[in-house]
């Protein structure tokens, strides 16, 4: 406990090198993927697989990068926001940004309203009473068949053409329109989370992840705090999951299951958890790798527990921490 | 219905010496490491199959006793290996090493038995029914509680009167301290994960004989075992033995008035436990939270 405690507090961030090259350079190969991924042998739609899982990777990065708490059940906030926006979209009305909305209020609430039971938990108690709830949803999608389509998962919903009044947008059949709609979503949502991590509150979050002890001598709420950074960080990861449902046509139980809650953590820590982009990096790495990696062998599940292996023991930085890292010169 | 509720009583139980064996050896684990062994499940699986291997040529008997003891073996050479070195580091490493662990791991177990079923053999005296009427009890299932009463009682037993386990009780209070006396605490960690795989492989076994083998065997219980530990309070675990039992019976005795919702209630016991006493049943402040 005190071992990994002073770790921890001795391991400072290092100021990133150049951060607006590193926004840039994202924002530059985000905008132009439609256009030369195809060369690559790539389709669209694993484009918005990165984005979605990019997002979903850098919300949860707000709790474990820059909170310094372990959630290990996102995928549970994923999956009812992939749920809620499948279940509107079939049940209730054909628009998207309601289906986007019910998504959203579906997996922030729930986050919010168990935030509240754990927010004195710590460390790997943290991690193991998140993972044990986070399959809670796991089991009402499992076992509620007659609503979600149980193991199957829910289909017979399409997302449907953005109307801005003016002009509709299609986004059901041109591919390129929906991937830079999902980029705006995106853009919007980061944004958020850039300004989130910016403000006071944002600050006073990295001072609780550097000394929780000391922050809260200061007379910082800490419970207060970890419970708004865990809510925000389920909603946004809700965000994704509407938006993982809008791409599919699809929510399948599998979204909500522990095991995504792992990939979406080795993605934040592969890209590097102490830069704002690592878990977008993280998150293409991870997406690319297991699409070839499946695509090649029936024993995919050895190499992308190997991923896991091999990051952990030779490259625990990530990848943006150890370029950052170069660049700092520490 | 007297018969019906005394039938899920004896399965509630059954499953919750299961419960038990897991949440025992991934509490040991957590307690003295603060890791939590995600592969922990597939420890099970390896015992498991191990046991398939060699009960054409040792017996039953035999594979019952070697079994758990080569699991353990595995656990300390994996120990040995790799999770030791993420000890220093942020917890968030070695829970994506077990994580990463537990893929590698069924998979490898889905690749050299198959991804199918196989059946285990026990011997002929352990598979009859008591009586006509107990029908549902099986000598096996009996033998199955005779033995992990016989791990249970063994296990604290040697806790609390060994030296090397009041070593590990030691370290899990204050692991700098017991360091600091002289003893060498990575020989400790590396013996008390192999304490905790023999129990998972021990489990397996007795598994494998009651439903047969498959490579993900063991992922059914890994939740429930976690929920044992959180019910019964991390850092007891006499805690961890009242959890598994108690979400055991009552998965059981739901399954008798509402099927549906025998995996739910476990969940609902948790969320009730984490209101009203958030640091478990036995669980004592202060302790890893």
């Amino acid at each position: 406990m005190s071992a990994s405690t002073l770790v921890t507090a001795t391991a400072v961030t290092p100021r990133p090198a150049r951060p607006w090259l590193t926004t840039a350079i994202v924002w530059l190969v985000l905008l132009t993927v439609p256009f030369w991924l195809p060369m690559l042998g790539g389709y669209t739609a694993l484009a918005g697989r990165v984005l979605v899982l990019g997002l979903a990777a850098m919300s949860f990065n707000l709790l474990l990068g820059f909170t310094g708490v372990m959630s290990f059940g996102h995928a549970a906030y994923f999956g009812l926001g992939a749920y809620g926006a499948g279940l509107t979209l079939k049940y209730l009305t054909a628009s998207t940004p309601l289906a986007m909305l019910a998504g959203v209020l579906l997996g922030g609430l729930a986050g919010t309203l168990f935030g509240l039971l754990i927010v004195r938990r710590r460390g790997v108690y943290f991690a193991m009473v998140t993972v044990a709830f986070g399959q809670i949803a796991f089991y009402i999608a499992y076992s509620w068949d007659s609503l979600t389509g149980g193991y199957d998962g829910l289909r017979g919903f399409t997302r449907a053409p953005i109307n801005l009044g003016f002009t509709t947008i299609d986004i059901v059949n041109n591919d390129k329109a929906f991937y830079y709609f999902l980029l705006v979503i995106f853009a919007i949502a980061t944004s958020l989370l850039g300004l989130l991590l910016a403000s006071p509150f944002g600050r006073t979050l990295l001072a609780i992840r550097e000394n929780e002890r000391r922050a809260r001598f200061l007379g910082i709420p800490i419970e207060r705090h970890i419970w708004l950074s865990f809510s925000i960080s389920c909603a946004f990861t809700a965000l994704a999951g509407s938006l993982y449902a809008l791409l599919n046509n699809f929510a399948d139980p599998m979204g909500l299951h522990y095991s995504l809650s792992g990939e979406i953590v080795i993605m934040a820590v592969m890209g590097g958890m102490r830069a704002f982009w690592g878990p977008l990096v993280g998150a293409a790495l991870f997406v690319v790798l297991q699409d070839y990696i499946s695509s090649e062998t029936v024993n995919w599940m050895s190499f992308v527990g190997l991923i896991f292996v091999l990051v952990v023991l030779f490259f625990p930085r990530g990848l943006l921490g150890m370029l950052q890292n170069r660049g700092g010169g520490r | 219905m007297l018969q019906l509720v005394l039938f899920n009583v004896t399965n509630g139980l059954i499953i919750g010496a299961f419960y038990v064996l897991m949440a025992l050896g991934l509490s040991l684990i957590l307690n003295l490491s603060s890791v939590i062994n995600f592969a922990h499940g597939n420890f099970l699986a390896l015992g498991g199959y191990i046991a398939y291997v060699l009960t054409p040529h040792i017996g039953f008997w035999g594979a019952l006793l070697v079994s758990p003891l080569l699991t353990a073996l595995f656990g300390f050479i994996i120990e040995r290996l790799m999770i030791r070195r993420v000890y220093p580091r942020d917890n968030v490493y070695s829970l994506l090493l077990t994580f990463g662990l537990a893929f590698i791991m069924q998979d490898a177990c889905r690749y050299i038995w198959g991804p199918n079923g196989l059946p285990m053999t026990v011997p002929e005296s352990l598979s009859t029914p008591l009586s006509p009427d107990l029908f549902f009890i099986t000598w096996y299932r009996i033998f199955m509680v005779a033995i992990v009463i016989i791990a249970v009682v063994g296990l604290f037993a040697f806790l609390r009167y060994s030296r090397v386990g009041i070593r590990i009780r030691a370290g899990t209070l204050d692991l700098d301290t017991v360091a600091a006396l002289g003893v060498n605490v990575g020989m400790l960690r590396s013996f008390n994960f192999a304490l905790g795989s023999l129990l998972a492989g021990l489990a397996g076994v007795l598994a494998a004989g009651q439903i047969g083998l498959n490579p993900n065997m063991g992922d059914d219980l890994l939740m429930p075992s976690f929920i044992a530990i959180i019910v019964g309070g991390v850092g007891s675990l006499t805690g961890t033995l009242l959890g598994g039992l108690l979400i055991g019976v009552a998965g059981a005795l739901t399954t008798v008035f509402w099927p549906a919702a025998s995996e739910a209630v476990i969940y609902v016991i948790m969320a009730v436990v984490l209101v009203l006493r958030p640091r478990g049943l036995m669980g004592e402040e202060g302790m890893l939270t």
